[in-house]
């Protein structure tokens, strides 16, 4: 199949980007969307030009990284899917598809598709994490946890840090991921020691961060790879609120 | 900064204080819409009129005006700060979006309805509260005791077409802010519950967003229909 890409190019963060058009000739249906870049980026280097820089690593959706604003949506037109689980059969022969990174001013372009997820880390780093040692894999078996709780917890912890929440919501607002992070510690018990103080700084990180506010769009759990729930944001919310009326932090 | 204006800086406090806001809006349209259905009563407007006098004379609810005018201030001056600081939150725009395929639009410009509502607010605070409380209205006598004829003020307003015609298409945008506010301002106090948040979506959508704005929308149109004879 033939397709027409028009592709974000940025040489660095402080640059002027633009949207460039290419072809592809060449394409099979069955490839991955990020092996059609593959392909583009070798077309490229073989006519010397710079290749379209992307962030990529496990290429089967678990590490969250292929971020691409593909056609208007997240990870491009599939839902619960990575652009790299993406494949060319989602689209006609002869589609225009637009590529283009997460825009977001807490993601900072790096270079043309890469974009600066380290503020998620940061939000991590401000509290989501058990302070104390919680053993080792056989430790974790000794506690038991009933069967619902878990699952509530893995429901969350699948969150895979992507940013695709803050790619598709109109404000930018990064309330899912902080939603998931503090939600799969916070129904644990081992997490729940801290989880209301936990829910007050990293609101308090994600909002030095520069992440708009939460409108409840539902956009960010439409276009979430793992389909995290709004129930976890209103969770987060009665974290919070609860937190800041009843914490002794002042 | 104290615990109180960090928690209200902070965007969730902010979403709080719109919920707060915008949830007490939401009681005072049921007061608002209740009282007012005294005008499809046939009686000249006595019944509605004597309703007006009750609502400007009650202390209780004179001191629960001060709250909602308030509460109309805040709310619209919180939504501005909350826009533009979303706005800013993605300085670059996507070329392309394609918005429609995750949210729905009612969810999405929440900011222009409500610009909406409040040039609504303001025309229909100077058409009736203003007249009531600063201008000159007709007096009507009941049983001796004198009365602001507000009804015939109100009659005078929805004789026009187009007055009428404002009024239908504000309500249908209280109808498209409510569809979506009304349960997202359970959501922001955390308020998601598997037995309750289904009564309240529907409670959102058939009584907030419908049966409320319809029946608001009905008294203007009612009222025209009178005038030029359709009804009687
Ligand atoms: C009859 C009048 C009104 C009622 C009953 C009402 C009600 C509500 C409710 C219940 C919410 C949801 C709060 C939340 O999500 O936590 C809301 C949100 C909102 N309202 Fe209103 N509102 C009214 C008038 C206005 C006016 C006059 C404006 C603007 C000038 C406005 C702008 C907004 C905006 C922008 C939001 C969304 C905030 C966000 O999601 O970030 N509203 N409103
Ligand atoms: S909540 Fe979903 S969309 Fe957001 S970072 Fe986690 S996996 Fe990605
Ligand atoms: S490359 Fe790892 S999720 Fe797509």
């Amino acid at each position: 199949m033939k397709v027409n890409l028009k592709v974000w190019r940025q040489r660095n963060g402080n640059a002027q980007g633009k949207l460039v058009d290419y072809q592809l000739d060449n394409v099979s249906p069955d490839m991955s969307f990020l092996e059609m870049i593959d392909v583009l980026n070798g077309e490229l280097t073989m006519k010397g030009e710079e290749m379209i820089a992307f962030d990529h690593d496990c290429r089967e959706g678990i590490c969250g990284m292929c971020s691409m604003y593909i056609n208007g949506r997240a990870h491009g037109p599939q839902t619960g899917a990575t652009t790299c689980q993406l494949h060319m059969r989602s689209f006609s022969d002869g589609d225009t598809i637009v590529v283009e990174p997460w825009r977001a001013r807490a993601f900072p372009v790096i270079k043309d598709l890469m974009v600066d997820r380290s503020a998620f880390d940061r939000v991590v780093q401000a509290g989501g994490y058990v302070s104390v040692n919680t053993g080792s894999a056989r430790d974790a078996n000794e506690t038991l946890i009933p069967r619902p709780i878990a699952d509530e917890a893995m429901d969350a912890a699948q969150c895979i840090g992507c940013g695709a929440c803050v790619a598709a919501c109109k404000n930018a607002s990064a309330m899912l991921f902080v939603a998931a992070k503090v939600s799969h510690l916070a129904v644990l018990p081992q997490g729940q020691a801290e989880a209301s103080l936990r829910a007050e700084k990293m609101v308090a990180q994600m909002d030095a961060e520069g992440f708009g506010a939460c409108s409840f769009t539902g956009a960010c759990s439409v276009e979430c790879p793992k389909s995290i729930s709004l129930d976890h944001i209103a969770r987060l919310n009665r974290e919070y609120l609860g937190s800041k009326v009843t914490s002794q932090a002042i | 900064m104290s615990w109180v204006t960090q928690t209200l800086a902070s965007s969730l406090g902010r979403k709080v204080i719109m919920s707060l806001t915008g949830l007490f809006l939401c009681t005072f349209l049921i007061v608002h819409v209740a009282g007012n259905l005294q005008l499809f009563k046939g009686d000249e407007g006595r019944a509605f009129n004597e309703y007006s006098y009750f609502m400007t004379h009650n202390p209780v609810i004179m001191t629960v005006s001060y709250l909602l005018y308030t509460s109309i201030i805040v709310h619209a001056l919180m939504a501005l700060i909350l826009t533009r600081h979303n706005q800013a939150s993605r300085p670059v725009k996507y070329a392309y979006t394609k918005p429609e395929a995750n949210s729905p639009w009612s969810s999405r410009n929440m900011g222009i309805l409500g610009t909406i509502l409040l040039i609504f607010i303001v025309l229909h605070m100077r058409t009736f509260w203003y007249e009531m409380h600063f201008g000159s209205v007709p007096m009507a006598e009941y049983d001796g005791k004198e009365y602001k004829d507000l009804y015939k003020t109100v009659v005078a307003a929805f004789s026009q077409w187009w007055y009428v015609a404002i009024y239908v298409l504000s309500m249908a945008a209280l109808g498209f802010h409510l569809v979506h506010g009304f349960k997202s301002g359970f959501q922001t106090m955390g308020l998601r519950h598997k037995k309750y948040t289904p009564l309240l979506e529907f409670l959102g959508v058939y009584v907030f967003a419908i049966l409320i704005p319809a029946l608001f929308a009905a008294m203007p149109v009612y009222m025209f229909l009178k005038h030029v004879g359709i009804i009687g």
